[in-house]
Parts: C-alpha cells; sequence; structure tokens
C-alpha cells in the first residue's frame, strides 16, 4: 500500500507530486495517458496570471496570488522558460473604465503588487500595436507568461528523480473503500492507497463519483487559439486582456515563451473534456475579438490552432478539499484560470489537506529539487563549439525551424519521464514547434525514438495511444 | 581563425548544385557547398517520378537521375561538400556559422554566398482546416519522403486536400502502392498544379478532382483521421451550406503550397518581397546585400527544376563575375513593376551593366486564360515589348526574354501586365 495516489499528472497532479516528493513517502501518480500533461495542462494561454481577477476572499485570489510568485520562483529553480512580462487589461469604453477600475481595488485587496491604471496615450505608448480605440488600461506588472507543459514536466521529472512512481497508461476506472485505504483500479492493474489525490481536471467529477456521492459537475468549456510564426512575436511586448466576461478573462494576444504570438480563446460548452476540436466559427470569433485589442495580427503567419478544455464546474470556486465520508480523499477539482498559475500552490494546499487527514509529514534529506536542460540556439557561439567538440550528437540539426539538435532529443529520450511519441519529444525539447510543424524534423524523431527505445519505427505514434502515422511497409504482404 | 571559401553555397539541392558548377566553370576554384541532409540532390531524391529534365537535358529523367547528372558534373570540379550540416547564422559581411557532428562549429568567411535553402510546405496551420487534430494529417512531401525514402505507408484511404504538383503527384504513387485516393479536393476554381500531372496522375487513375470545393471538418476522436467532410465554396472561398459530403479516410495529404525558406536571409537582413516571400533580386539573382546571390525555389516557388537549374546557373555565374570584379553592385538602374494579372516577378530589379544581350525574367499570372497578351510598357505607357502567349494559369510559370537594347530605351520603372484575349 502505497502512502498517497494522485490521480491525473496535469499541473496540478505534477504540482502535488512535486509537494509530496519532499516527504519520506511512498507516492504514486496515475497517469490515464501515454505522458504527462497532456489536458488541459498542454492547450491554454499559458499566462501565469497576476491575481486581480477572482473575488476577493476566494480560494482562487489567494492561490493565484501565491501561485504567480511560486512559480516564478520555480521556473528559475527548474529551468522552466518564464518571463515577468506584464499584462494590460484595455478598456475600450466607459464600462471599461469603470471595470478596470474594480479589477484595480480587486487586485489590492488580493495583495497584487504595483498594479497602475494608465491612461490610452500612457498605454499606447507602451504597445504601439494597440488599437487607437483604447480608452486606458490596467497594468499588472507581476503578470507573466510560461510553458505550461514543460513547468508540469519539470516538476513531474524532480518528483520522479526523488522517488514518486509515475504509472503512465492507467486510467482509473474503480475506486473502492478499504480497510485504511482505498482500492483503485487503473489501466487493469490494482493499487492501493491510504490516501488519495483526485487531480483528474476535467474529469475529477466523475472520479469524485467513484467513491462518494455526486458533489460537482464539470461543464467542460472549450477554448480555441491561433498560434503565430515567430515573424509576429513581437507584435506585443505584454500580455493583451480584453475586460473578462461572464464566459471568463476573454481573448488576449500575447507573447509566447517561445517567441510565438498567442491568440485565443473562445469559450464554448462542449459535450465532453475531450472534445478538443476546433471550428471554423470559433477561430473566425477570436479573429474577430483579438482585431478589437491589436488589429494588426497577420494571420497568413499562422502555423497552428488548438484548442483547449477548461475545467469549468457548477461551482464559482476551486473546490479544494477533502471529500465528505472519504476520509483522506483529497478532491483538487473545477480547476479552471487561474489554474495554472496557482499550480504550486494549490499543490502545497493538497499536502496541508492531507496532513490533518492524517498524513505524516518527515522531510526527507536527500530531496534535491533541480533540474537543466541544454537548449543548443541559446548558447553563445562559443558555448555551441564547446559543446559540439564534447557531444557531436549536438552539431546533428534535426529541426531546423527551431534548431533543435538530436543531442537535445537524446537527453530528452533520457530524462526521468522518457516521452513514447513524436510530440512527447516536442513538448520536452520542442522540435515540430516551429513553422514548418514537424514536415521535415517529424519522422527523423520519430526514427531516433524507434533507435533509442528499440522498438519499430512504425509503432512510435505522433501523440497518444492510437495516434499512428505509419500504417505499414510499403510492398509488404497483407500489408495494405 | 575563420575558414575563408571565395564562394560558400548554401544548400545542395538543384539550385545549389547547378549554381556551383556554373561558377566553377567561370573561375571561381575554392567552393563548399553545405548541404544539411545526408546527402546531396535535396528534394529530388524522394521525386522517385519522371518528368524531370525534358527542357534541360531533352530527355525524361527522374528526380534522382537528376539530381544525380549534377552530382556527377560536381565530381569533375574540385568543389567542396559539406553534408549533413546545418548552417546556423549568415551575417552581412558574409561570415557563415554552421555546425555538424564530425567539424562541430564552423565559422566560416565567404566572398560571395549563393543562397539555395529551397522551400517548406504549407501546413494545416496556415489555413486553418477546422476539426480535430489527430494523426494522419500530412503535407504531401512528408509522405512523400516516408514512402518513397523510407518504405512506409501513410494510409490506406486517402483525401487530398489542394492540387499542388506534389499533391497530385502523390495521388497516384499512393495508389500505386495499393492506397485508396477518394478526392483530390482544390478551394480555387483551376488547379495549382500544372496540367500534365492533372491528366497523369488525376485523370489516367479516376481519381474525382473537386475544384472550388474545400475540407471543412476532419474528424478523428481515436487519435487517426476517420473522415472528413468536403463542402463546396463560394467565390469568396466560404463554404456553401448544403453541400457537404462526406468521405471515410485515414488520411488528409496536403498540398497547398510552398513558402520558400528564408529565416537565414531575414536574419541577414535582406530584404525579402512579400509577394514572393523570398528576396528581392536583381537580374543577376543578387540579393539586397552585396555579393549575395540567390536562386531556385528559396527566391520564388518553381514549378520545373528545369527552370531552376537556369536560373541558378545565372547566380553561379554572377558570383563568379562579383568574385573577378566583373559586375556593377549597387543601385537599379529599372525596376519591374506588376501590372494587371501579374503576381510577381523575378527579378524585380535591372541593372543594365550586368545584362548582356537580353534578361530573363519570370512571372506568374493570377488568373486561367486561353490566351493573351503579356505587355511591357514603361513609366511613360510606350510598348517595350510584347508577347503572344496561349493558355497561362497561375500553376505555370511564364516566363520572357526582355532585349537589352530596348531597355537602354525605356524611362522609368517598367509595368509587366497580361491582357487577355476576348474570345
Amino acid at each position: 500500500m502505497v502512502d498517497v495516489a494522485i490521480i491525473g499528472c496535469g499541473v496540478i497532479g505534477a504540482a502535488t507530486a512535486f509537494s509530496l516528493a519532499r516527504y519520506d513517502l511512498s507516492v504514486m501518480v496515475l497517469e490515464r495517458e501515454n505522458d504527462v500533461a497532456t489536458g488541459t495542462t498542454k492547450a491554454n494561454s499559458a499566462i501565469v496570471h497576476a491575481g486581480y481577477d477572482p473575488e476577493p476572499g476566494t480560494l482562487m485570489a489567494r492561490l493565484n496570488v501565491e501561485g504567480n510568485r511560486m512559480v516564478k520562483e520555480l521556473a528559475k529553480q527548474l529551468d522552466v522558460p518564464c518571463k515577468e512580462i506584464g499584462s494590460l487589461v484595455l478598456a475600450f469604453d466607459e464600462r471599461d473604465l469603470e471595470t478596470i477600475k474594480e479589477l484595480y481595488r480587486r487586485g489590492v485587496a488580493n495583495g497584487v503588487p504595483d498594479l497602475e491604471l494608465l491612461s490610452a496615450e500612457q498605454a499606447l505608448a507602451m504597445e504601439p500595436s494597440l488599437s487607437k480605440e483604447v480608452k486606458g488600461a490596467l497594468l499588472a506588472p507581476s503578470a507573466a507568461i510560461v510553458s505550461p507543459w514543460e513547468l508540469c514536466l519539470a516538476l513531474a521529472e524532480v518528483a520522479v528523480k526523488n522517488g514518486v512512481e509515475l504509472r503512465r497508461n492507467s486510467p482509473v476506472t474503480a475506486i473502492e473503500k478499504i480497510e485504511g485505504g482505498y482500492r483503485i483500479t487503473a489501466g487493469g492493474e490494482v493499487v492501493e492507497a491510504r490516501m488519495v489525490v483526485n487531480a483528474a481536471g476535467a474529469e475529477a467529477d466523475r472520479i469524485h463519483d467513484l467513491i462518494a456521492p455526486h458533489a460537482f459537475t464539470t461543464l467542460p468549456s472549450r477554448g480555441e487559439y491561433y498560434l503565430m510564426d515567430k515573424s509576429q512575436g513581437a507584435l506585443v511586448d505584454h500580455v493583451i486582456f480584453q475586460c473578462p466576461n461572464k464566459d471568463g478573462k476573454g481573448v488576449l494576444v500575447s507573447p509566447t515563451v517561445h517567441g510565438n504570438l498567442i491568440v485565443g480563446p473562445n469559450a464554448e460548452p462542449v459535450e465532453g473534456p475531450t472534445d478538443v476540436a476546433v471550428t471554423a466559427d470559433g477561430l473566425a470569433f477570436v479573429k474577430k475579438q483579438a482585431a478589437k485589442s491589436v488589429p494588426g495580427i497577420n494571420y497568413r503567419d499562422s502555423i497552428r490552432n488548438f484548442a483547449g478544455v477548461r475545467a469549468v464546474t457548477d461551482q464559482p470556486d476551486f473546490i479544494i478539499a477533502e471529500v465528505e465520508g472519504a476520509p483522506g480523499f483529497i478532491d483538487l477539482g473545477g480547476i479552471k484560470s487561474p489554474g495554472l498559475t496557482s499550480a504550486p500552490a494549490i499543490g502545497e494546499e493538497a499536502v496541508k489537506l492531507l496532513e490533518k487527514a492524517g498524513l505524516v509529514l518527515t522531510e526527507k534529506p536527500n530531496f534535491v529539487a533541480e533540474r537543466r536542460r541544454v537548449r543548443f540556439k541559446e548558447l553563445s557561439s562559443k558555448e555551441k563549439a564547446a559543446l559540439v567538440a564534447k557531444n557531436p550528437a549536438y552539431g546533428r540539426i534535426i529541426c531546423r525551424c527551431e534548431t533543435i539538435s538530436e543531442g537535445e532529443i537524446l537527453d530528452a529520450l533520457h530524462s526521468p519521464i522518457p516521452p513514447v511519441s513524436i510530440d512527447g519529444v516536442k513538448r520536452r525539447c520542442n522540435p515540430g514547434m516551429g513553422r514548418c510543424q514537424g514536415g521535415f524534423c517529424g519522422p527523423r524523431v520519430q526514427e531516433i525514438i524507434a533507435r533509442e527505445l528499440g522498438v519499430p519505427q512504425q509503432e512510435i505514434p505522433q501523440d497518444k495511444a492510437g495516434s499512428r502515422i505509419l500504417l505499414g511497409r510499403t510492398k509488404e504482404k497483407g500489408g495494405v | 581563425m575563420s575558414e575563408y571559401h571565395d564562394l560558400i553555397v548554401v544548400g545542395g539541392g538543384p539550385a545549389g548544385l547547378a549554381a556551383a558548377c556554373a561558377a566553377w566553370e567561370k573561375g571561381v576554384k575554392d567552393i563548399l557547398i553545405i548541404e544539411r541532409d545526408k546527402e546531396l540532390g535535396g528534394i529530388l531524391n524522394q521525386c522517385i517520378h519522371n518528368g524531370f529534365g525534358l527542357t534541360y537535358f531533352k530527355e525524361e529523367l527522374t528526380g534522382p537521375e537528376y539530381a544525380g547528372r549534377f552530382i556527377k558534373m560536381l565530381y569533375d570540379t574540385g568543389v567542396t561538400v559539406r553534408t549533413d550540416t546545418m548552417v546556423l547564422n549568415i551575417s552581412p559581411d558574409r561570415r557563415v556559422q554552421a555546425v555538424n557532428t564530425h567539424d562541430g562549429f564552423l565559422d566560416l568567411k565567404a566572398g560571395a554566398i549563393v543562397l539555395a535553402m529551397g522551400c517548406r510546405e504549407r501546413t494545416r496551420g496556415a489555413i486553418g482546416i477546422p476539426g480535430d487534430r489527430p494523426a494522419g494529417v500530412l503535407t504531401a512531401g512528408a509522405a512523400q519522403r516516408y514512402l518513397n525514402i523510407e518504405g512506409y505507408m501513410v494510409g490506406k484511404r486517402v483525401v487530398i486536400l489542394g492540387s499542388g504538383d506534389i499533391g497530385l503527384i502523390m495521388a497516384r504513387r499512393m495508389t500505386l502502392e495499393g492506397a485508396k485516393v477518394l478526392a483530390c479536393v482544390e478551394v480555387m476554381p483551376y488547379s495549382g498544379g500544372l496540367n500534365r500531372n492533372i491528366v497523369q496522375c488525376l485523370n489516367d487513375f479516376d481519381i474525382p478532382l473537386y475544384l472550388s470545393h474545400t475540407i471543412t471538418d476532419i474528424v478523428g476522436k481515436n487519435g487517426r483521421v476517420e473522415k472528413v467532410v468536403v463542402s463546396e465554396v463560394d467565390e469568396n472561398r466560404a463554404p456553401i451550406p448544403g453541400t457537404e459530403m462526406e468521405f471515410e479516410c485515414d488520411t488528409v495529404l496536403l498540398s497547398v503550397g510552398l513558402i520558400p525558406e528564408n529565416e537565414l536571409s531575414r536574419t541577414a537582413g535582406i530584404e525579402i518581397n512579400p509577394r514572393t516571400n523570398g528576396p528581392v533580386v536583381y537580374e543577376n539573382m543578387e540579393t539586397s546585400l552585396p555579393g549575395v546571390f540567390a536562386a531556385g525555389n528559396v527566391v520564388h516557388v518553381h514549378d520545373l527544376v528545369d527552370f531552376v537549374t537556369a536560373e541558378s546557373q545565372r547566380a553561379g555565374r554572377a558570383a563568379a563575375d562579383f568574385l573577378a570584379g566583373r559586375s556593377v553592385s549597387g543601385d537599379a538602374d529599372l525596376e519591374l513593376a506588376c501590372g494587371d494579372h501579374v503576381n510577381y516577378t523575378v527579378p524585380r530589379m535591372l541593372r543594365l551593366a550586368n545584362i548582356d544581350k537580353a534578361v530573363g525574367v519570370f512571372f506568374r499570372v493570377n488568373k486561367v486564360m486561353a490566351a493573351g497578351t503579356v505587355r511591357v510598357t514603361d513609366a511613360a505607357g510606350a510598348e517595350v515589348a510584347a508577347f503572344r502567349r496561349q493558355h497561362m494559369a497561375p500553376g505555370e510559370m511564364e516566363q520572357i526574354q526582355l532585349p537589352k537594347v530596348l531597355l537602354e530605351k525605356a524611362a522609368g520603372p517598367i509595368t509587366i501586365s497580361v491582357e487577355e484575349a476576348s474570345e
């Protein structure tokens, strides 16, 4: 029997695993997919929010502001791309001007540092690409951008390095109460755990229902995005928001940590948490709304569209609590925006709840919270020369759009959570993230994965299980 | 200390090979070709179909054979080749940084440079096809590489979006390998590919071509494409409700355009023509950076490799002239402007001193015309030259030769326009 089982390895599950890894405990993370960070974690706006949006006094308000500070520290410590670029909320009319004043008051109440109300002139001087219709703006210098999947990976990798066990391809299908804990059926295997953390994202309601009466309902809300080429990456220097509405924070325009420009999302109710299709209407709405803030976006430079599903529920706040009638079973549900920002704080919160439920926390003397990876293209000429002289694999460029070397791909394949798919490698070291979207490097990455894992190339999927690219050999009898 | 070469050619595909050979023949004896792939030949290596060389060699060759001819010519020269080597940066003072596994990090200096990086394919993200994002949506060129180089089948039931030449070629190729190609879908009212490819790759295999249609949904809930929805579009390319057709398929191949690969050119500060996405070039294929030339698909997308060869030889010879001090750099005497029905011209700037007897100008028209006249006029509206043409189409590049004697008499910018013949 393990001490704690965590269900789900998105950024919330990973943050919880990271927080628990400091202590002398046996911890197991059960992930449905073949990799971590495959749900909402990989498909969102990638913003570290300042914390002026949530109503003061809510969990969201407190954890957002705490999380904002923690994400930036962790990013430094664990080598995760993160840039504190600040955000602007734009006002376009009198009502918006009232709204940004209200956001300012909320932010001050929530403890957000250095907020400032700007005039239209100040905003335009700061961001010349903004629409001339801007009437004023709220500046939040503490807002940041981050690589959401790399944050999740970093937390999960460090947890694994410190003894946490990660089981992939392990969807939880049944949970029963047993003497001193819970018996979980996951991917056909049975795991017994003294305590359980439900970090199943948009499926947290379903996991909750496996052990307790129905308490909250996920209302999956899909958001669609454009990702633009790096030629558009410097169009704005801040995260550009519009005033929030009932569906969320509205359509934003922002640079990404990888140097691209992200535009989106809309908000539309969908049937289930796995419906991440993009639609012509959704994308058209995003384009139209974004033009209100930043009219000069060139959509001919779009390199990808994607969508993610927010874990919105019928409750206004995050659901972070021990489940009634299920001692030691902690729900981390309804983690919508600002969930990514709050993740490290939510992880700490989960540990507190587990301790309250009786988990004994003894700090490990040998906990190591460190992670570094080679980023070839960011090195100076001298450093590149030295690195290639030491290890020639860094001298073979596999992804030409992003200048990613074979050495970096090999590093990823030998990391604590080795990827098994082309997109898994992409999330770890970025081949295929560029303007050709893996057209050139995809087959090469696939070949390297196959070689390193010792499996036939045709079995290496694009992403999740079932996303096969190759259906067989040519000239093969009975093949096609 | 950086290693010096008189001429560095970036890219060892057909453009780079032809440029290097031509420069060698014109007396440049210290030439380095840098190629990122393991072999020379570029994309021709995966184009195992025939139809190459009809213009240049007056015979029909496959892609690898065409490349092979030039590689053989190169063997007889003293040109140095570094394969499996990636250029990381080119600076305006003609320093080239590159890296590979055997030499490590290379800091090179060149007397002249020919850019021959080719192009890349437009992807799903560039055109925003709605739907799920399963595996099985590939660019036609990526599928071609899997099939022809690596020997893998990428699909069994295929729909092709776009009627660019690679897509048409892959329609035939997939069929020959046993796949069922259900349809080729083109959003424009005309094909983007060569007419001979429509005939030989679609018609001969009974593959329907749906003009003025596009894919409006891709369905694939379990990781792989299961179905696509195809709709007719109106004159504004907007889907017409009620015209949906469903195709059960496991693969979508995209042949929706090529984009010259100019990231190195941009960082070097070379002026890019927004109409071609390639460098603005002078009559001798020199870019806005003196001593830096460009040729082939990095300048504008060609449909026949034979024309790439001719253009690249021009660049190679010009690099030789530049190194020998036989050419002039600097401002243009005449600019070429695009008139009616002309999308772009290559070159865009002319310096008469560098033109021998005539200069060849490539351009593309923006509509299908049964017949028409290419008119070349000067700033005063006077006609410099006129050329009659039968059948012009956006998918087929046009070429005219402008005699120097006529250009010398022309006043100010020259406009090239096309007048459609009335029925």
